[in-house]
Formats: C-alpha cells, sequence, structure tokens
C-alpha cells in the first residue's frame, strides 16, 4: 500500500525504520575492523595547570601501547572551528578538567583501560576561574585580554531617554544550570590513517563536513586525503555537532601512529564529563512599562559561561542575544550580551542553542511585569506581541502572517487554560498537593543567523540511475528527526515519484556535497529546499531530453515510474549521468547587518505558545506535570508524526530543564557524570504532550516548510517556572527547580 | 549466611559491608553461577577461575554457543563481541538506562549487569531472535507504525522490555503502560509513541496476530 500524492503533509513509515526497531542498524560501536584496536584518553586532574611531566607506571607492558601526545601531532595541534584556540592534545597548559593530554592504543579493551589508569600526569597548578561572574570581574585572566570570548550590543530606538516615559520599572535576574545532551549513544569514531592514504573515519556525528574541516590542518593533509563518514547515530541534540571533531583526530592520531584501525568509544561517565554542555547562563532584565501595560523600554544584560575555549560560543551568544527579547515588539531596546571564560570542558550546542536560555528569562520576568502592572499575564502579552508589519528587538520587520493572540488563545482552549487557573486559585489554600498552570510564548528562527547561511553555501544534488532509482546526495545527517524521510517525501513529490524509489546517499564527504551542518533548525527548511529545486532540476532536465511533455512536464500531471525510468535511460544514453545540483541562495530582500546586529536575523521564524500544569507537594517538594499543550506555527507541516514527535521530543528535554537535571560542578569538573545521578525523564515523568499545529506556509521554504526542531526546547521551562509559581507563589528564577531549589524559595514565601 | 568470606577489598569484608550499609540480608544475595563458584572456592582450595578465560555454554535465540570468556566478561559483552549480536546496546554498562534489555528465561534482564557466566544454562533472547529475518514482531511493527523511535539507539532494548512485560500483562491500560516501561531511556523523547507502541501491539496480539 502506497501513499497516494502528494506526500508532503502525509505520515510516510519512517525511512530508516525497520531496521532500527529489529537492531539490524549498524551504529559506530556495532562496527569491527579487521586489525582493530581500541584508543583511551588520558585527561586533565586539574582544572588548570602546567604540564610537569607524565608518568607511566612500571606495572604496564608499555611497548605493546601506542601512546599518542601533542608532539605526534603532524600538522596544527588545533580542533579548527571558529576560532582555532583549542588544541587537540594539550602541549603544555591544560585550561579544564578532563582536557585531553595523552592518547592509548591497545588491542585488549581491559588492559587499556588498566594502563589509562597507570598513566598520572604530574601538573603544577595555576589559579583558575568557576563562575561567571568572577569571570567578568577578571578574579584571574584566563583567556585573552579580558576572559571575554564574543560581546554583542543590539540597539533599537533609544532606551536612555525612554525610561522617563516608563511608569513601572521591574528588573529581575534569572539563571539557567548546564544541561547535559544526554544521546543515548555515547559518542564513537573508528578512524583508518597512514601518510599513503590519508584519513578515513567513521563515526556518530551531525556534521560531516565539520570533523572534515577539523582533520585537514591536523594532519596537513589536502582535502581529498580526508574521508568523513557518518554510521547510524543514535541521537545529537547539538551534542554531537563540534566534540566529534576532537574524537576522530584522537582516533586518527593514534590509526596514523599504530597503522591498523583504531575505534575510540566514550563511556557514558567520559562522554558526560569531558564532552559539552548547554551554556550555563545569567541574565538581567530591567523593563519600563506604561501604566496599561505597554512596552517602553527593556533592557537585556545576557551572560554564558563558554568554558576554556572558545569553540561554538559566539554562535549561541549570537542566538541568544536575538531571541532574548522574545517576540514582542518594544520600541526601545539594548541588549548587551557576552560568553565568557572559565576554567569549566567548554560548553557547546544544545537544540536551542542559546534561546532557551534567554527565552527562560524573558517569560520568567514578563509574568513579574504582568504582575507589576496589576494584568494577567495573558493581557500583559497580548499587547505587547510582535504582528506582522511590526519590528522585532534587531529591527527585523515581520513580513510573516503571523497570529500570537491566536496561537495563545488555542493554547487556552486546548489546555482550558483560563477555567483551570481560577480554580487551583481557589483550591490551593488549603491542599498539600497544589496546583499550578503556566505558559509561554516565544518564537525561533529557523536557518543559520543574519548572513550565516549565505556564508555557507550549501549545496544539494539529485541524481538518477538508468533503471529510474533516485538518489539524494546531501552531508545532512539522519539523527532520529527524519531527514531521511523528509527528503524522501520532498524529492517524491517533486518529480512525481513513488518514494520506494527514492534513496539518501550516506553522508560520506567523498560522495556527497556539502549540505552544510544537520543543525540550527535548519535541514529541512533549507537543506529540504535544495532538494526540492534540485530534483526540478533534475525533472527539467528530463523534460528537455524527453520525458514525455504532457505526463511529466513540471507543470503537468506526474509521469509513471515506468516513463521515468525510461526517459532516465534515455538521458544517460546520451549523455553519460544524470544529475542536478542545487546551491543556496537567499529569498529576496533580506538583509543583515553584521556590525549594529540589526536586519534580517533570519528568513522565517517558528511561532508557539506553549502551557503547563503542574502539581506541587509542598511536603516533599517534588513538582510533576501534570498535563502539557504546545500550540505552534512552523509553516506547512511536512510529516505530520515526525513533527509532532520532534515537539514532543523537545518538551520532554524541556522538562527535564526545568525540573531534574542538575549539573553538579566542583572545581570545573562534573561529579554527578552517571546516568545514576544526573536525573532526565523516563516516561513516568512525562504527562501527555499535545502538540497543535497550526498551518501558515513559507514561500521560500520546502513545500512550505520551516524549521521545527530546536524550538519545543525553549517553552517548556519558563512555562513549567511560571506555573509553579501559580501553585505556590513563589517566584523562582533559576532552573533546574529541584527539591532543594524550591524547598528554600518556599520556606522565603513561608517566613 | 555462610561464613565464607568474599574476596575484600581495602580489608572490608562483604559481611562488615553489609553491616555497615545495613543492608538486608538473605541466602538469595549470591546465586547461580557466583554461588557455585564460591563453593569450588571454599572447597577445593586455590582452585578460582579466572581470571584467564573459561569455557562456558550459552543458548541464545534458541542457539547453543560455546565460548570462552574471562569470568568477568558481562552478557552484554559477550553478546556484542563474542556473538556479533549487536541489537542490544551498551550505554551506562550499569543498569540504569535499560538500552541493553534481552530476556533471561522470559524476564526481561539488563545483560550490561549480568556476568556471562551466570547466563549459562538460560534461554536468552534478543533483538535479534524476537522474529524470523525478514519478518516484524507484533511488537517490532507497532513501533514502527506509531513511529516509538526516532534516533532508534534506545528501540531494541524498549522493544524488548516491553515484550517482558505484554508476556506478563497482555491488557495494559495506558497508566500502566507509562509505568511500566519507566526501566529504559529514550532521549528523544518518545514515550508517547511508546505507550501507543505498547497498546497497539497488545491489540495486535491479542488477535493472534
Amino acid at each position: 500500500m502506497h501513499p497516494e500524492p502528494p506526500l508532503i503533509g502525509q505520515a510516510v513509515p519512517r525511512k530508516e525504520g525497520r531496521d532500527k526497531v529489529t537492531g539490524r542498524a549498524r551504529y559506530v560501536d556495532d562496527l569491527v575492523f579487521p586489525g582493530m584496536m581500541y584508543g583511551a584518553t588520558v585527561r586533565s586532574p586539574v582544572a588548570r595547570g602546567r604540564i610537569r611531566a607524565i608518568h607511566f607506571d612500571e606495572n604496564i607492558p608499555w611497548q605493546e601501547f601506542t601512546v599518542v601526545t601533542a608532539q605526534d601531532i603532524p600538522g596544527e595541534n588545533c580542533v579548527a572551528l571558529i576560532l582555532h584556540d583549542q588544541p587537540c592534545l594539550a602541549a603544555e597548559i591544560v585550561n579544564h578538567p578532563e582536557e585531553p593530554v595523552v592518547l592509548l592504543g591497545h588491542p585488549d579493551k581491559h588492559l587499556l583501560e588498566e594502563a589509562r589508569r597507570a598513566v598520572r600526569l604530574e601538573t603544577e597548578p595555576l589559579p583558575a576561574v568557576f563562575t561567571i561572574e568572577d569571570s567578568l570581574a577578571k578574579k584571574e585572566i584566563i583567556w585573552g585580554e579580558d576572559n571575554v570570548f564574543k560581546s554583542f550590543l543590539v540597539e533599537k530606538g533609544d532606551v536612555d531617554s525612554a525610561w522617563a516615559r516608563a511608569e513601572i520599572v521591574v528588573e529581575g535576574e534569572y539563571e539557567t544550570g548546564a544541561q547535559e545532551q544526554l544521546y543515548i549513544e555515547p559518542n564513537g569514531m573508528i578512524a583508518v590513517a597512514n601518510p599513503d592514504e590519508g584519513v578515513t573515519v567513521w563515526g556518530s556525528m551531525q556534521c560531516p563536513y565539520y570533523v572534515h574541516k577539523a582533520l585537514v590542518p591536523l594532519f596537513g593533509l589536502s582535502k581529498d586525503k580526508v574521508r568523513v563518514i557518518q554510521a547510524e547515530t543514535g541521537g545529537g541534540f547539538g551534542g554531537k555537532e563540534e566534540y566529534p571533531s576532537m574524537i576522530a583526530a584522537h582516533a586518527a592520531l593514534l590509526a596514523w601512529k599504530a597503522g591498523r584501525p583504531v575505534k575510540l568509544i566514550y563511556d557514558r561517565a567520559e562522554d558526560m564529563a569531558a564532552t559539552t554542555k548547554r551554556h550555563p547562563s545569567r541574565t538581567r532584565h530591567r523593563t519600563g512599562v506604561t501604566r496599561d501595560g505597554k512596552l517602553v523600554a527593556l533592557e537585556i544584560d545576557f551572560v554564558i559561561d563558554g568554558g576554556a575555549y572558545c569553540t561554538l560560543s559566539p554562535v549561541v551568544l549570537s542566538r541568544g542575544t536575538i531571541h532574548a527579547a522574545g517576540p514582542y515588539e518594544c520600541p526601545n531596546v539594548r541588549i548587551r550580551s557576552r560568553a565568557v571564560a572559565t576554567n569549566a570542558p567548554p560548553h557547546g550546542a544544545f537544540r536551542g542553542f542559546g534561546a532557551p536560555q534567554s527565552v527562560f528569562a524573558l517569560e520568567r520576568h514578563f509574568d513579574q511585569v504582568a504582575k507589576a502592572c496589576g494584568l494577567a499575564p495573558d493581557e500583559f502579552r497580548r499587547r505587547n506581541f510582535v504582528h506582522a508589519g511590526g519590528t522585532l528587538a534587531v529591527s527585523q520587520v515581520i513580513h510573516e502572517n503571523v497570529d500570537l493572540p491566536q496561537l495563545m488563545e488555542r493554547a487556552f482552549a486546548e489546555s482550558d487554560y483560563h477555567a483551570k487557573r481560577a480554580r487551583f486559585a481557589r483550591e490551593n489554600r488549603d491542599a498539600r498537593v497544589k496546583k499550578g498552570i503556566g505558559f509561554a510564548a516565544f518564537l525561533h528562527g529557523a536557518g543559520f543567523t543574519g548572513s550565516g547561511e549565505e556564508y555557507l553555501a550549501s549545496v544539494v544534488a539529485v541524481e538518477a540511475t538508468a533503471e529510474g532509482r533516485v538518489r539524494v546526495l546531501a552531508a545532512s545527517t539522519e539523527i532520529g528527526q527524519g531527514a531521511n524521510t523528509v527528503f524522501t517525501q520532498i524529492a517524491a513529490d517533486t518529480l512525481g515519484l513513488d518514494p520506494e524509489l527514492i534513496d539518501i546517499a550516506p553522508p560520506d564527504t567523498a560522495a556527497v556535497p556539502n549540505s552544510g551542518p544537520t543543525v540550527a533548525s535548519r535541514t529541512t527548511m533549507i537543506v529540504g529546499k535544495l532538494v526540492e529545486s534540485a530534483a526540478l532540476g533534475l525533472k527539467q532536465t528530463l523534460v528537455s531530453s524527453g520525458l514525455p511533455g504532457e505526463r511529466g512536464g513540471p507543470e503537468g500531471r506526474p509521469c509513471t515510474s515506468e516513463e521515468f525510468q525510461r526517459a532516465c535511460a534515455e538521458y544517460i544514453r546520451k549523455h553519460g549521468a544524470l544529475r542536478a545540483t542545487c546551491q543556496y541562495a537567499p529569498p529576496p530582500g533580506i538583509k543583515w547587518d553584521d556590525e549594529k546586529y540589526q536586519g534580517d536575523a533570519y528568513g522565517a521564524y517558528a511561532w508557539a505558545v506553549y502551557v503547563a500544569e503542574v502539581s506541587v507537594d509542598t511536603v516533599t517538594y517534588e513538582i510533576r506535570v501534570d498535563d502539557f499543550v504546545a500550540v505552534q506555527e512552523v509553516g506547512k507541516v511536512i510529516h505530520p508524526v515526525l513533527a509532532t514527535g520532534q515537539i514532543e521530543g523537545g518538551v520532554a528535554q524541556g522538562i527535564g530543564y526545568a525540573l531534574y537535571e542538575n549539573v553538579v560542578w566542583r572545581e570545573g569538573r562534573m561529579v554527578n557524570a552517571q546516568m545514576t545521578n544526573y536525573i532526565m525523564p523516563t516516561s513516568a515523568d512525562v504527562p501527555p504532550i499535545r502538540v497543535f499545529f497550526e498551518e501558515n506556509p513559507y514561500p521560500f521554504g520546502p513545500g512550505g516548510a520551516k524549521g521545527i526542531g530546536e524550538l519545543p526546547m525553549d517553552g517548556p521551562a519558563p512555562a513549567i517556572v511560571n506555573a509553579i509559581e501559580q501553585a505556590t507563589g513563589a517566584s523562582i528564577t533559576r532552573i533546574p527547580v529541584t527539591p532543594e531549589v524550591l524547598m528554600e524559595a518556599l520556606e522565603g514565601v513561608h517566613a | 549466611m555462610s561464613k565464607r568470606k568474599l574476596p575484600t577489598q581495602k580489608g572490608l569484608s562483604r559481611r562488615a559491608f553489609l553491616k555497615t550499609t545495613g543492608a538486608a540480608v538473605s541466602a538469595g544475595v549470591v546465586s547461580g553461577a557466583a554461588a557455585e563458584l564460591l563453593n569450588a572456592q571454599s572447597t577445593a582450595k586455590n582452585k578460582v577461575a579466572g581470571p584467564g578465560e573459561v569455557p562456558i555454554t550459552l543458548r541464545v535465540n534458541g542457539e547453543t554457543h560455546n565460548l570462552n570468556v574471562e569470568p568477568r566478561v558481562t552478557l552484554l559483552d559477550a553478546l556484542r563481541d563474542r556473538l556479533d549480536l549487536t541489537g542490544a546496546k551498551k550505554v551506562c554498562d550499569r543498569g540504569t538506562c535499560g538500552t541493553c534489555t534481552v530476556l533471561v528465561d522470559g524476564k526481561a534482564a539488563y545483560a550490561c549487569s549480568m556476568l556471562a557466566i551466570d547466563a549459562q544454562g538460560r534461554e536468552i533472547l534478543t533483538i535479534e531472535g524476537l522474529a524470523p529475518e525478514g519478518e516484524l514482531h507484533p511488537i517490532s511493527a507497532a513501533f514502527v507504525e506509531n513511529d516509538a523511535q526516532q534516533c532508534g539507539f534506545c528501540t531494541p532494548g524498549f522493544v524488548m522490555a516491553c515484550k517482558a512485560y505484554l508476556d506478563r500483562n497482555p491488557n495494559p491500560t495506558e497508566a500502566q503502560a507509562k509505568k511500566a516501561l519507566g526501566g529504559n531511556l529514550c532521549r528523544c523523547g518518545t514515550y508517547i509513541g511508546v505507550r501507543a507502541a505498547v497498546l497497539d501491539a497488545a491489540a495486535r496480539m491479542k488477535g493472534g496476530r
């Protein structure tokens, strides 16, 4: 039974569904190469220090081992990304706990682990910095001249003179903790490397061309001598955007020296302690409003903790900054933001990429501003929502036909918000378990920021065989989000073919063009559009060389697969190969000023209102989310089941972010780096998540689609904490709201 | 409780450890092959299994496998590294996430937390043995059709946990299904799809499919 076209909008089967459910799908740790040995990483025991000596315990047969230090790196000792400040292996100075210093290789996993424990780094400690405030205060300069990786200033109108017109001014400070991505598949790579053939790596990753970019200078090889292949990948959520470059580099260095394949798989503790997490943040708000609740001035100071090296912090900061003022219109805005250094492992990409932090602060703060104005939280938002034709904080004029009041009304209707809010207020007084309902309104920009997509200049190719099978060639990775299924739908619809005839080429830098990284809610909207355009190019090529005009023409009815196959065979017989390529070009009218940080920050935004209902036990301090309603407008929904799954998954991660996921730090080291003591939501913790889409097709997305992946991470935390405030009266300003945090807050209320 | 001491760690006997932690002591604390091993140690002096490889026999997916493994090798490592049955995954390696779930004598077990030598004489079922090659078990079909999987890494573990659960409770309610699979973690957040798949699978299996 095949679905009838159009496939866009239909829940077609997940492309790789059967392989995954039967255990046939092969992830990197399921692969075995002949003669393969295993790799392990010796890491810094201190937060900051000078390496004095490396001691190798005598009880280990070191002659059997491959040992790699910074001296063995053939090229440049860095993991190339934005700045080249992060070494691949620390040589003289370590700047964070768990920083890689020595690599070991051996065929016996157990002996390898014993050996790893038998290497001792002798270090001379240097003063270290562990908090945002100490870093800002330059308690110690640990990076550059002032500990600041990047800063932005966004200005709209004139904030300084606007305060005079503000009748009410509300200030607040908000904090968010680090969050571990906790993809279920730990990071891992297998490398084959030698000076003759170059370097080839297979592994778990989001961005094959990022890994490629990092390996080229590390080995000093030409681009064609480095090949990166994605294995089936067990989740990423941003956590496999940048760090896989480091692991690939390590596996390849060991393989290069050993002359045999090396598998380097992190165990859970190593993965959690050593690799990136979501940036902790601190946001200060100062908001001026008129007595009737109209925004006059918004001043925001947003700071994120970047850890010890720059890595992706500038771009995380950028997205967090642009989203900091939310989907509201205010004539006078100043957002000052900084990413600062601390001696913790570098923080990095995680679904939402800076926005969950700044959106938490804003949506918590606006509940306080509403209260100060004597308005209901929804009424305050309603009076300040941006509308079509209005401008955001970065002075971007909204051309989309956005209707936030309608999204809010729908979310309230589906959640019975008003009735419940009134009932909870009545019933909570004498209850031990108090109930609350809260919401958050927010937006999330799809694709790279500003001129980022133009700079990436992504490329997709679509080719066809003489047998009439179509292959989509892109470096975008399937990591569970359904990219392969969505690309299949788009290509099949454009060509009018059965989806069974569409193959997605495995991401391999030797075989697919660079369609950019699989990040930033860009895969469906940006890369999907390139798939559509390339498929259209293929079709037009076939028309000009004999595809039946009436039935197969671009405007005609879909051709049959037999007609398509005949035309492909004919074309290939005449011309050799049949392939169409498409490169990204920005939609018309997009303008961005990188200096002033003003303009069209994103081609399109997804818009949403989420409602959370909670129960708070005032004796045990347990908080449960009882119900969750997520209403969003993401353009045309290409696959309703996959899209719903993205929202449900993001909300589940958001619930963890709000309530459970507490990274405990001790001198820059995560000390609860196990699934036993870093608590993420289980099935028992996740309420019904009711997902609704309002469709408003975006003309420059494939079939009208916008980006979706990150959006659901932004709203849950503020909605939940707003609900906790309704339940308890406690105005909590930081997440996660662990029972300890709640207890402290409630004791403050009762005192 | 026997007076025999287990190998001590930092001078702390098992008895002293149990006393200090106040753990309940029962005859069931040491069981299976490990107990036999201890008996062997106490009766035949100096006869210790390992640290080198010992011959073991495993029954997996209806087939008998004779292997030589070190006594410390877990069932999970034996399945993955020796039998190339890689559907069960190594994730937390300490009985938390459920990604390595297999059935041992029909019950769900974390293969990372059981020694291969302890799995002897028991029927082990892995995801690879759930349905004949090329066919989908009704539970697997329900997972595919309800899209109860995204990245797929936790999925084989979920399917096996679901199988053990439905064998025990063929008619779960949604609330029961929500709770029953609390021993398996999914970071993609497919729990809602999983709940639907459990109920769907229950219906399919009742229908004799």
